[in-house]
């Protein structure tokens, strides 16, 4: 994965296939601290301990349950080599926590990529997903959930072109925003 | 800048046009499990949204699903017209989506050379 977005495109997926009807995104970026905390908070069905452990070795592989991947152990590794780590925090029947975390300055960190799209597709492609995405960036910061677009919408999908474009637009002027309106992160 | 009140007052705009959608549209489905990320899943995507923005199709639902085992055929890309059996398309690229688009949901002509698979329900 060449973004960090995609990887946490790739981590909502994962909370969808464990049977997450919640979904939280947390990005925290402070670049005094010079770090990036990314958390992704689910109810799924969770893992226990063995599970955990299992998830982030790319050559154990349990064909028995979809949760399975590359997906973990391509991040975790995006992340140890950047002086950061993965944390895997679950309790089976209630849900799980992951929380990547990347040196911002580091020479090899993943730019974050085109965040914007990532969440447009997790908010448009997954329609019964209570989905909620907060974003900060040293003291700015953003945030949207399903629950509060799904209030004013009333009945009308997010696939109904004006409101595409709306969002569009929306995610991308806050995004750019958080950086001070220069796209410098996001292409 | 796009503001939360600019989506309350495209609402209002949109109730007045009683252009409420209803089941029964055609559906596009995109595979996005690791396998269809890596292999360019989120782009496809985006193009499929652009393409419903962009022909103002109404009637569309636009979903994402997980890995079904056919990795090395990512993007895979269905589409299901109502009553219809539901076609799926294989390596597709953001290039292949308005054809997709403009043949198969608004003209209901499947595209046999991009398709791999049918599964009638």
């Amino acid at each position: 994965m060449r973004e960090i977005s995609l990887h946490i495109l790739d981590l909502v997926q994962n909370s969808i296939e464990a049977g997450a009807t919640a979904v939280k995104l947390e990005i925290i970026e402070t670049i005094v601290k010079d770090s990036m905390v990314i958390r992704v908070y689910d109810n799924g069905r969770g893992m226990n301990k063995k599970m955990r452990q299992l998830v982030i070795d790319p050559f154990i592989t349990t064909r028995t349950t979809r949760r399975i991947g590359l997906g973990l152990p391509l991040m975790d590794m995006s992340t140890k080599r950047c002086g950061g780590y993965l944390k895997i925090d679950s309790t089976p029947g209630q849900g799980t926590v992951i929380e990547a975390m990347y040196q911002h300055s580091h020479f090899d960190r993943p730019p974050m990529g085109n965040l914007v799209e990532t969440i447009k597709s997790i908010l448009v492609g997954n329609p019964v997903l209570e989905f909620s995405y907060k974003h900060t960036v040293d003291d700015k910061s953003i945030s949207i959930s399903s629950r509060e677009i799904a209030d004013i919408l009333d009945g009308i999908s997010l696939t109904q072109p004006d409101v595409l474009i709306w969002l569009h637009g929306y995610l991308s002027d806050n995004i750019a925003n958080l950086y001070g309106g220069a796209n410098d992160e996001n292409n | 800048m796009k503001t939360i009140e600019d989506l309350k007052r495209l609402r209002e705009q949109l109730k007045t046009k009683n252009n409420l959608r209803h089941d029964g549209g055609t559906q596009i489905i995109v595979g996005m499990g690791t396998c269809g990320i890596a292999a360019g899943a989120r782009q496809v995507m985006t193009a499929v949204l652009e393409e419903v923005a962009k022909r103002k199709l109404e009637d569309v639902k636009v979903c994402q699903t997980g890995c079904i085992g056919m990795c090395e055929k990512e993007v895979l890309l269905d589409v299901v017209r109502p009553g219809e059996p539901r076609i799926t398309y294989g390596r597709v690229t953001p290039a292949d989506v308005p054809k997709i688009i403009a043949e198969h949901v608004v003209n209901g002509r499947i595209i046999a050379e991009l398709a791999i698979g049918k599964i009638v329900e």
